[in-house]
């Protein structure tokens, strides 16, 4: 730079806000637009991810209902308060099971998962894994490890007799030594994830399935009763 | 200015970016996403993309605005604007995949501070005219897609034994899982860069003899 570049004459402090301004209006602009034309895709997107997933995590499920699980019930999904679950059922309209989901700290980040809640025999009958952020090659073993997967044939989350809390906790316990319906047999190589499958589904089914209990009849009618999507 | 700057626009502009001045292969920038986002082609290719897109648009309007953005306040405008190009990159890759959101992660996001992004804005376009920033930083924007392609390639095809998708070797093939983990991406760099490096040597031999 030649002495004449230092001696450019100061920018005036309007001319900077100017700039500044201007350009974060613009960015404003851009960014509210990009949003709203995206909005109703990226809404799509996750209705579709979310309903594909129900589905696949209660096998034979045909039709879905949402319903809000609440202290005070369990109502028809109305966008209130309450722990949402959908309700999957065959062609009959027979209730197959109850999805719902859990998230809990993997390795990386939170682990969200989908699982499928069989009334009929108090049991977890499969996961699925909505979003996580594991170690591709380790933590996402969870997803393809035949043996992990076979934990959740009939995961027990039986309700104790007073009916507020399971009778026995979710544990996942070491590679191999699975002894008792409630425990998830660990991947070794990936026990931090799989510990987060554990105490996602624990803290989830704690809260959510003594909620369900007294409540069962009205799921089970959810086709006949109303409007199924 | 002392020196004129050349308004041309030539092929030149565009293939700087894919060879000579490769913003990963040659300048060695932009290397977290580069290591991270490679472990499938499908991730490269729509990492590069995205960042194609960013460079391209923010390349643009820092061009435009050249003459009317203090110096003092460059630095916070062009990270406004790339910030901008992000978020709404951000938004179509949502509204286009839900899938390839989740596998590429906080990356996206993080395309701001991605340094090829920021230096660009400062070393080219904001000495430029609009249409040649533009052509200048598809080229890299390019140049980038293919590095991050040339890794990720090789990557999903040594890790997961598929190309896009589509598996290659059949069940019987044994992964080498270690190609799909973070080291592996400094493993299939190095080659890249130790063919490349070879390449330029036996080249500059030749031309010694000669």
């Amino acid at each position: 730079m030649t002495d004449q570049a230092n001696q450019v004459p100061s920018t005036p402090t309007a001319r900077m806000f100017m700039a500044l301004g201007g350009m974060a209006m613009l960015s404003g602009f851009l960014v509210v637009m990009a949003y709203q034309i995206t909005k109703p895709a990226i809404e799509l997107n996750q209705r579709m991810a979310v309903e594909k997933m129900v589905f696949k995590v209660i096998p034979g499920a045909t039709q879905r209902r949402e319903f809000l699980a609440t202290k005070d019930g369990v109502r028809p999904a109305d966008g209130g308060e309450g722990i949402p679950i959908h309700a999957g059922y065959d062609d009959q309209g027979k209730l197959l099971g109850i999805a719902a989901k859990g998230a809990a700290q993997g390795y990386a980040d939170l682990v969200h998962l989908l699982y499928a809640y069989d009334p009929a025999c108090a049991c977890i009958r499969g996961i699925e894994v909505v979003k996580m952020a594991e170690t591709p090659g380790l933590g996402d073993k969870i997803i393809t490890n035949a043996d992990f997967q076979a934990n959740f044939k009939a995961l027990d989350v039986q309700l104790n007799e007073a009916g507020d809390a399971l009778a026995q906790e979710i544990v996942t316990v070491k590679h191999g030594s699975k002894q008792h319906p409630w425990e998830i047999d660990a991947i070794s190589g990936a026990t931090i994830t799989s510990k987060a499958v554990g105490k996602a589904l624990n803290q989830s089914a704690q809260a959510l399935m003594p909620l369900l209990k007294p409540h069962r009849a009205l799921i089970e009618q959810g086709v006949t009763g109303g409007k199924a999507q | 200015m002392s020196h004129k700057i050349d308004t041309r626009i030539s092929w030149d502009t565009f293939l700087e970016g894919l060879w000579r001045e490769n913003p990963v292969f040659v300048m060695m920038l932009g290397m977290c996403p580069t290591l991270a986002v490679t472990n499938s082609a499908i991730n490269a290719l729509s990492m590069g993309l995205a960042t194609t897109f960013v460079l391209t648009a923010s390349g643009f309007l820092v061009a435009l605005g050249r003459n009317l953005i203090p110096s003092q306040v460059r630095i916070a405008t062009f990270i406004v604007i790339i910030a901008t190009f992000v978020t709404m990159v951000d938004y179509a890759i949502q509204a286009i995949s839900l899938t390839l959101y989740n596998a590429l992660g906080a990356f996206i996001q993080l395309i701001v501070v991605n340094c090829i992004i920021l230096g660009r804005a400062e070393a080219y376009a904001s000495k430029h005219r609009p249409m040649k920033s533009v052509v200048n930083a598809a080229g890299m924007g390019v140049g980038f897609t293919l590095a991050l392609l040339c890794l990720g390639v090789v990557r999903e095809i040594l890790g997961a034994g598929s190309l896009f998708g589509i598996n290659l070797f059949g069940a019987n093939y044994e992964p080498w899982v270690v190609m799909v983990l973070p080291p592996g991406g400094f493993i299939v760099l190095g080659g890249w860069l130790l063919l490349f490096e070879w390449f330029k040597q036996r080249k500059e031999q030749r031309l010694l003899v000669k």
